[in-house]
C-alpha cells in the first residue's frame, strides 16, 4: 500500500497541516516582502550611524547584537519562510544555531577570549 | 539540488542515456560502478573497510612487533610515529564509520519498509568520495623515500595535535594528505548524515511510526544528528590547518600569537560525539540481535531509545575531557568531570536493558549472539574506564598512559568492532541466502575474545605502571616487558582470528548452507523478503502496525497469553512479482537509474587535493570534474524512461 | 502517469519535501561551519602581535554598502519566489537576475577590499587579524560565488522554458541558500567590523 493510499483509507489528511503552502493564503504578499526589506534597510543603517555614536563599548555590544539578532530573524522568519513552514524545520534549524553558539561560548571562554 | 526538468534532450544527453542503461544490467562491472542501489553501495562500503581493516591490522602488528621487546630495533622512532598515527586514523574514519554506513546502507531501507534511500545519487558520491579520500590519506606512505624503509605517512598522531601538525614539525607531505583525505572523508560523511536523516524521516512505511522503528534505526538517526553537526567543526579545524600549512597562516601559530589549544578544543568537540557516531551503530546491531536469539522483545524499548538520545546531547557537553591536563583550570576541568561522569548514566541504561533482554530468554547461543554477548561485555568494562578517567586527579595519573590505550580500545575494539562483527554473521545470510558457517563463527569469537582480552587487559597495567603512550620503545627495567608480550601474543591471535573469518566468508560464500529468508526467526522486516533481497526490495510497500514488524507476521498470543505461530502459509513474500516491471497494483515500480555522474564528482576532490600539494594548475581541474559531475547530476532525469 | 496524481507519489512520512528538509539539514549543519570561524576571530581579537590592525583598516562606508547591497539581493530572491509562486514566469527571471547581478556586486567588492588590504600590508599570513579575516570572509565570499552560480544556472534553465509554477521549488531551495549566506553576513558584519573593542 502507498504512504497516500493508507492515509485516504485512515482518513488522514494528504498534506501537513503545518506545512508551507498548506494554505496558499498564508504566503505573504510581495508587497510585504518590500516592507520587510525597508525594515533591514533602516536597521542597517541604524547600526552604521550607532558605530559612529561616542557611547559606553559595553551597551554599544549589547545594541549591535540585539538589532543583528532582529535583522537575522526577520529574514529567516520572513524570507526564509519559518514563521509559515512545518515547525520541524524550526526546530532544526534553531538546534543547529543554539548548538554553535553554545559550545563556541563555552570554548572561547575556556581559552580566556571575550566579546568585549 | 533541486532538480529542473529540461524541456528538449540534445543528441548528448541522448548517448548519455544509452550509457547509463547498459550499466542497469545487473552483472557488468559498470552496474557497480554506477550503481545507486543502498544493497550494493553497503557491499562497497563493507568490502571496502574491511581491506583497511587489514591493513589498519598490518600496521598495529608492526607496531605489537616492535614494542614485544625492550629496546627493539624492529622498527625505527620515525616509523614508529608514522604507523600509529596511520593506525588509528585508519582504523576509526576508514574502518568503523565505514563498516558502520555498510550497514546503514544495507538495512535502513529494508527496516524502514522502502525502495531505497532519499537520494540515490548522492549516496553514490558519499561513498565514492569516501574512497577517495581513503586512498589519497594511504597514498601518503609513498611521499617518502618507501624503498629505503622511509614511510612518508602523517606521524602526528589521529589527533594530529597542534603545534606537530605544523610544517615546522612535520615538513614532508604526510600530514598534507592526512588533513586533505579527512577533509574529503568529512564531506563524504555529512553527505551520507543528511542521506540518512531525510531517509528515516521521510520514507517510513505507511504505519512506520518513530517508535515503531527497529533500534538499529534509531542509532543510526542519532548517529547521523551527530554526523551533520560535529563534521564541520573537524571540517573547519582541518582547512585552519590546511591554510597554515600551505599558506603560512597563523591559527596555531604560537610565535604570532596563536593558540595551539584551539586546535584541542574544535578536535574534540567533534572528537566526543565522534566517539558516539563510532560506538551508537553497533548498539543498534546488538539491539537487533539480542531479541532475536532470546525470543523476546527488546526490554524497555522506550529507555533504549531515550537513552540514545540522551547520549546525542550529552556527548555535546564533555569534549574538555580529553584536555584536563591542559591547564584550563579547576571550575572547566570539575565541570566536564562531572558531565562526563553524568553521561556514563544512560550508557548504563542500555547495558542493564541488553542484559534483561537476556534474562529469562530461550537463548541459542549462535555466532550472532556470541558477538553481542561479547560487546555487552566489553563495552562495559571499558566505560568503567572511562568513568575512572573521568575522575579528574586520577585522569591526571591516567593520562597519556597505556591505561587510556586500553580503555579506547575496550570501546572501540571491545564495543564497536566486535558488534560490528556480530551484524556480519547476523545480516550475511540476507545479502547472499547463505549462513556462515556455525562452527568457523565459534572458533572465530573465541580467538578473537581471547586475543583481544590478552592484548589490552595488560594494557591497564602496563599503564599504571607508568608506561606514556606514543613511545616507539622502552628501557628493560621498568617492569613493562611481561606486560608488552602478552598483548603482542595476544594481538597475532586477533589476527588469526580475523584469517578464520576471511576463510569463513569465502568458503560460505560458495559452500555454506542455504539460509532462505528468515533463518533467525527474527523480528524486523528485513527478513520478510527474499535473501538476497530483489532490487526493488518489497514487492509491495508493507503495512506496519507494531513494533517488531515481521515477528507480528508470524506470531501471536493465544487467548492463554502463549505465543503461538500465525499459520495461513507463512508470511514471507517469497516469490517474485510476476513481471518486474509490475508492481504493486500495476503501476511500475520506478527504480533509479544509474548514473556515472557522482563517481565524476567525487573524482575531482582528490584531484584538488593533490593540486594544492603539487601543482596548482589541477585545482581548476579538480573544479572542473566537480562542476561537470554536479551539472550532469542535476540535469539528467532521476529515473529514465526506457 | 496516468496511474497516480503527482500528490500522491510526492506523499512522505513527514509530509515535508525530501530536498526541502535536506536543504534545512545543510542550513543546521552550515551553523557550525560558520560558527567554527567565527569563534576563531572572534578568539584571536586583539591578539595580533604586528599591525596592521582593524582599525587601521576597515572602511566602514564602503562595507555598509556592501552588506547592503546583499541584504537587498535577499528581498529581490524573495521577489523571485513570490513571482514563481503565482505562476508569474518573467517577474521571476527578472528577480533572479537582478539577485544574481547584486551578488556579483558583493563579490566585487569584496576583490576589491581584500586588494585594497593586501596593498596596505595585511596578507593571510602577516598577522593572527589577517588569518582569521581573510579565511572567514574568503569562505563567506565562496558560499556567495556559489550561490550565484546556482542563481545564474536557474536563470538559465529558465530561459529555456524548464521552470515553471510547478517547479517553484527549485527557486525555493535557491532562496533558502541565499537568505543563509545573507545572514551569515549579518553576524559577520556585526561581529567582525561593527564591534571592535
Ligand atoms: C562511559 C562512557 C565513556 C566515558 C566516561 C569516557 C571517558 C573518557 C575520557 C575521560 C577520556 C580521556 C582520557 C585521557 O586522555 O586521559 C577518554 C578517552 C578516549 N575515549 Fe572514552 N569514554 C567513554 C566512552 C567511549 C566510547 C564509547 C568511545 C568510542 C567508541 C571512547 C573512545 C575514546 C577514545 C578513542 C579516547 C582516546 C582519545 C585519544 O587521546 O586519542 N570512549 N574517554
Ligand atoms: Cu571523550
Amino acid at each position: 500500500m502507498t504512504l497516500a493510499e493508507y492515509r485516504k483509507k485512515r482518513g488522514e489528511p494528504l498534506i501537513r497541516e503545518d506545512a508551507d503552502g498548506a494554505h496558499d493564503d498564508k504566503h505573504p504578499s510581495a508587497l510585504k516582502y518590500v516592507q520587510i526589506g525597508l525594515i533591514l534597510a533602516i536597521i542597517t543603517a541604524a547600526e552604521v550611524g550607532l558605530y559612529y555614536v561616542d557611547m559606553n563599548f559595553t551597551l554599544l555590544v549589547v545594541l549591535l547584537i540585539a538589532l543583528s539578532v532582529v535583522k537575522f530573524s526577520m529574514v529567516v522568519l520572513w524570507f526564509m519562510h519559518l514563521k509559515f513552514d512545518a515547525s520541524l524545520f524550526s526546530v532544526l534549524f534553531t538546534g543547529g544555531l543554539a548548538l554553535t553558539v553554545v559550545v563556541f561560548t563555552v570554548a572561547i571562554a575556556a581559552l580566556g577570549g571575550s566579546l568585549t | 539540488m533541486a532538480s529542473v526538468a529540461v524541456p528538449k534532450r540534445s543528441p548528448l544527453s541522448e548517448a548519455l542515456k544509452g550509457v547509463r542503461l547498459s550499466a542497469a544490467d545487473y552483472g557488468s562491472i559498470w552496474s557497480w560502478i554506477a550503481t545507486v542501489d543502498h544493497k550494493r553501495i553497503g557491499i562497497l562500503y563493507g568490502v571496502s573497510a574491511f581491506v583497511f581493516f587489514m591493513l589498519g591490522g598490518v600496521e598495529a602488528l608492526l607496531l605489537r612487533v616492535q614494542l614485544a621487546q625492550p629496546d627493539s630495533g624492529f622498527l625505527d622512532p620515525d616509523a614508529y610515529n608514522r604507523l600509529f598515527t596511520m593506525h588509528g586514523t585508519t582504523m576509526i574514519f576508514l574502518v568503523v564509520m565505514p563498516m558502520s554506513s555498510a550497514f546503514f546502507n544495507l538495512l535502513v531501507p529494508l527496516m524502514i519498509g522502502a525502495r531505497d534511500v532519499a537520494f540515490p545519487r548522492l549516496n553514490a558520491f558519499s561513498f565514492w568520495l569516501f574512497l577517495a579520500g581513503a586512498i589519497f590519506l594511504n597514498a601518503s606512505f609513498f611521499t617518502g623515500d618507501i624503498l629505503n624503509g622511509n614511510l612518508g605517512a602523517p606521524d602526528a598522531g589521529w589527533f594530529g595535535y597542534a603545534p606537530l601538525n605544523l610544517r615546522e614539525f612535520t615538513p614532508g607531505h604526510g600530514l598534507d594528505f592526512w588533513m586533505l583525505g579527512l577533509q574529503m572523508f568529512g564531506i563524504a560523511s555529512l553527505a551520507g548524515g543528511f542521506n540518512f536523516i531525510v531517509t528515516i524521516l521521510n520514507m517510513r512505511a505507511p504505519g512506520m511510526t518513530l517508535f515503531r522503528m527497529p533500534v538499529f534505526v534509531w542509532m543510526t538517526l542519532i548517529t547521523s544528528f551527530l554526523i551533520i553537526f560535529a563534521m564541520p567543526i573537524i571540517a573547519v579545524a582541518l582547512f585552519e590547518l590546511t591554510f597554515d600549512r600551505l599558506f603560512d597562516a597563523n591559527f596555531f601559530n604560537a610565535e604570532a600569537g596563536g593558540n595551539p589549544l584551539l586546535w584541542q578544543h574544535m578536535f574534540w568537540l567533534f572528537g566526543h560525539p565522534e566517539v558516539y557516531i563510532l560506538i551508537l551503530p553497533a548498539f543498534g546491531i546488538i539491539s537487533a540481535i539480542l531479541p532475536t536469539f532470546s525470543r523476546k522483545p527488546l526490554f524497555g524499548y522506550a529507555f533504549v531509545v531515550f537513552s540514545g538520545i540522551a547520549i546525542g546531547f550529552m556527548s555535546w557537553g564533555v569534549w574538555v575531557h580529553h584536555m584536563l591536563t591542559t591547564g584550563l583550570g579547576t571550575v572547566a576541568n570539575s565541570a566536564f568531570g562531572v558531565t562526563t561522569i553524568l553521561i556514563a548514566v544512560p550508557t548504563g541504561v542500555k547495558i542493564f536493558n541488553w542484559m534483561a533482554t537476556l534474562w529469562g530468554g530461550s537463548i541459542r547461543f549462535r555466532p550472532p549472539l556470541m558477538f553481542a554477548v561479547g560487546t555487552v561485555a566489553m563495552f562495559t568494562l571499558g566505560g568503567l574506564s572511562g568513568v575512572l578517567h573521568s575522575m579528574v586527579p586520577s585522569d591526571f595519573q591516567q593520562q597519556d598512559s597505556y591505561f587510556v590505550v586500553a580503555h579506547l580500545h575496550y570501546v572501540l575494539f571491545g564495543g564497536a568492532i566486535f558488534g560490528l562483527f556480530g551484524g556480519i554473521y547476523y545480516w550475511f545470510p540476507k545479502f547472499t541466502g547463505r549462513l556462515l558457517n556455525e562452527k568457523l563463527g565459534h572458533i572465530n569469537f573465541w580467538l578473537m575474545f581471547i586475543g583481544f582480552n590478552l592484548t589490552f587487559m595488560p594494557m591497564h597495567v602496563s599503564g599504571l605502571l607508568g608506561m606514556p603512550r606514543r613511545i616507539y620503545t622502552y628501557n628493560g627495567e621498568m617492569g613493562w616487558n611481561l606486560w608488552n608480550q602478552m598483548s603482542t601474543v595476544g594481538a597475532f591471535l586477533i589476527a588469526l582470528s580475523v584469517l578464520v573469518f576471511l576463510f569463513n566468508f569465502f568458503r560460505s560464500l560458495r559452500h555454506g548452507e542455504e539460509s532462505g529468508p528468515d533463518p533467525w526467526d527474527a523480528r524486523t522486516l528485513e527478513w520478510s523478503i527474499p535473501s538476497p533481497p530483489p532490487e526493488y526490495n518489497f514487492k509491495e510497500i508493507p503495512t506496519v502496525s507494531s513494533r517488531d514488524a515481521f515477528w507480528h507476521q508470524k506470531y501471536r498470543e493465544d487467548e492463554t497469553g502463549k505465543i503461538v505461530p500465525v499459520l495461513a502459509g507463512g508470511a514471507v513474500d517469497d516469490e517474485a512479482p510476476e513481471d518486474e516491471a509490475e508492481g504493486e497494483h500495476g503501476h511500475g515500480i520506478h527504480l533509479p537509474s544509474p548514473s556515472y555522474m557522482p563517481l565524476i564528482a567525487a573524482s575531482g576532490f582528490p584531484v584538488i587535493a593533490t593540486g594544492l600539494i603539487y601543482d596548482y594548475a589541477l585545482v581548476p581541474v579538480g573544479f572542473a570534474l566537480i562542476l561537470i559531475g554536479f551539472f550532469g547530476w542535476v540535469l539528467e532525469p532521476a529515473t529514465e524512461e526506457e | 502517469m496516468a496511474h497516480a496524481t503527482a500528490a500522491d507519489h510526492l506523499q512522505t512520512s513527514t509530509g515535508l519535501d525530501n530536498r526541502k528538509l535536506l536543504m534545512w539539514l545543510f542550513l543546521a549543519s552550515d551553523c557550525l561551519f560558520f560558527g567554527s570561524f567565527i569563534a576563531a576571530y572572534l578568539l584571536y581579537r586583539g591578539r595580533s602581535v604586528v599591525g596592521p590592525y582593524p582599525a587601521d583598516l576597515f572602511d566602514i562606508p564602503f562595507t555598509s554598502v556592501s552588506a547592503f547591497i546583499l541584504l537587498m539581493s535577499s528581498v529581490t530572491m524573495v521577489l523571485a519566489l513570490a513571482a514563481i509562486q503565482r505562476g508569474n514566469v518573467r517577474n521571476m527571471r527578472i528577480w533572479l537576475f537582478t539577485t544574481a547581478i547584486l551578488g556579483t556586486l558583493f563579490i566585487a567588492g569584496q576583490v576589491f577590499e581584500f586588494t585594497e588590504f593586501n596593498h596596505e600590508g595585511l596578507s593571510l599570513s602577516t598577522n593572527l587579524f589577517g588569518t582569521t579575516f581573510f579565511v572567514l570572509t574568503g569562505f563567506h565570499g565562496a558560499h556567495v560565488t556559489v550561490g550565484v552560480l546556482i542563481l545564474l544556472s536557474l536563470f538559465v534553465v529558465s530561459m529555456r522554458g524548464g521552470i515553471q509554477q510547478k517547479d517553484s521549488l527549485a527557486i525555493e531551495l535557491a532562496g533558502l541558500y541565499w537568505h543563509f549566506v545573507d545572514i551569515v553576513w549579518i553576524v559577520i558584519f556585526t561581529l567582525v567590523y561593527l564591534i571592535q573593542p
